[in-house]
């Protein structure tokens, strides 16, 4: 293994693990727990994002194959984040959050968890609007 | 060279771990904790791509991709509970 | 006749090269496999999806996917900065309200997927109808600008892609 194809590697372990380390230390130190989100879901991810390259370069210089399962993980958890975050913040704001503490959605109807969808005749009349059932 | 940036990652995630731990232990609101939890199973995935890199095996892959799956689906139930009261309609 | 037999050949094309990676071997026995699931499973699932998306322009799609993971990398940082060297009292966290003009749920589920994923802000919540979504800011000094922001660069692209 070359000089430089292991001071990459290196250099994306570390990366990894300060990425990793500030989103877990952003848990900690943030203020309230809608703050608190923006840690894990952006920094987490990126950290994880690098130790994955770090591993493919690694497995790449070292046995000479090219692994796909990093880069699945990676899908994965680019994939999945953002849904856990949405969730995770639908449940923070059906618990703690008042109605009137939130901007007006500005339409007909109120933000998804206070209000019930339009009817299901409705719906399909204003056709492509979203199903409610996916709260 | 790659041992070193190794521990030092090691010991990133591994503090990273005693904060998520912490948030569980002591955060205020339910919410809190489901997402501390999350986070917990990142952390958990990058330590073991690490370890695997660490003995120069592919083995740990699968668990780390298993990890992945059964973190969110966990997540997303513990959310879908505290919306619905309920995981399955 | 090709239509009834990939009946959604995005995803028969995912499913290949998702079978690939898990084998994570290239060999033609795989790649028979993959094709096979690839089939099959299109077939089985198809009266799940009954209005498929439709990638209008696959290019603004491929252009859509780099700029949003260039805004990631840089949303890590800047994430990252602000958690670090700010104090927590400084912080002007703002809810916003971006009204849509995304009709199908998939362009705005991926709306919300990039919302989440880029600069200080994380996609919390839709109106019951769809019609806007409720967005929270972890830093920002004009919640307008953030508003007009994400919708030059996130919506617009998306709306040519799927509308």
């Amino acid at each position: 293994m070359s000089g430089i194809v292991e001071i990459l590697i290196s250099v994306f372990i570390v990366l990894g693990g300060v990425f990793g380390l500030v989103g877990s230390f952003g848990l900690v130190k943030l203020g309230n727990t809608i703050q608190r989100l923006h840690g894990p879901t952006k920094a987490t991810t990126l950290g994880i994002g690098c130790a994955l390259i770090a591993s493919m370069l690694y497995f790449f210089s070292s046995k000479g194959s090219v692994s796909f399962h990093e880069l699945l993980i990676t899908l994965f958890l680019f994939l999945t984040a953002p849904i856990s975050a949405n969730f995770i913040a639908k449940a923070y704001i059906v618990r703690n959050i008042e109605r009137h503490e939130l901007p007006a959605s500005g339409g007909e109807y109120g933000w998804s968890v206070y209000d019930d969808p339009p009817a299901l005749n409705q719906e399909k009349e204003n056709e492509g609007a979203r199903p409610g059932s996916i709260t | 060279m790659i041992a070193i940036a190794l521990m030092i990652a090691y010991a990133c995630f591994g503090l990273g771990l005693l904060f998520c731990l912490w948030r569980i232990a002591f955060g205020p609101t339910l919410s809190d904790r489901i997402l501390a939890l999350d986070t917990m199973v990142i952390n958990l995935i990058a330590l073991l791509v690490l370890y695997g890199i660490w003995k120069g095996t592919a083995v740990y892959f699968e668990a780390s991709m298993l990890i992945a799956m059964v973190g969110f689906v966990s997540t997303v139930a513990y959310c879908r509970f505290v919306l619905r009261g309920d995981i399955i309609e | 006749m090709i239509g009834r037999l990939i009946p959604h050949p995005l995803l028969s094309v995912t499913l290949v090269v998702v079978w690939l990676g898990l084998v994570n071997t290239v060999t033609l026995g795989n790649l028979l496999l993959g094709a096979f699931l690839g089939l099959v499973v299109p077939m089985i699932t198809a009266p799940y999806w009954p209005n498929r998306p439709r990638l209008r322009r696959p290019l603004v799609a491929v252009r859509y996917v780099l700029v949003v993971l260039w805004d990631i990398i840089v949303a890590n940082v800047q994430v990252a900065w602000i958690i670090l060297f700010k104090r927590n009292a400084d912080f002007r966290s703002h809810w916003i309200n971006i009204p849509l003009d995304l009709r199908s749920p998939e362009a705005i589920t991926v709306l919300a997927g990039t919302i989440t994923m880029t600069p200080g802000t994380v996609s919390a919540m839709l109106a019951a109808d769809g019609r806007s979504i409720l967005v929270h800011c972890l830093h920002t000094e004009d919640p307008d600008h953030e508003r007009d922001r994400i919708k030059q660069r996130y919506e617009r692209p998306l709306m040519e892609v799927f509308e």
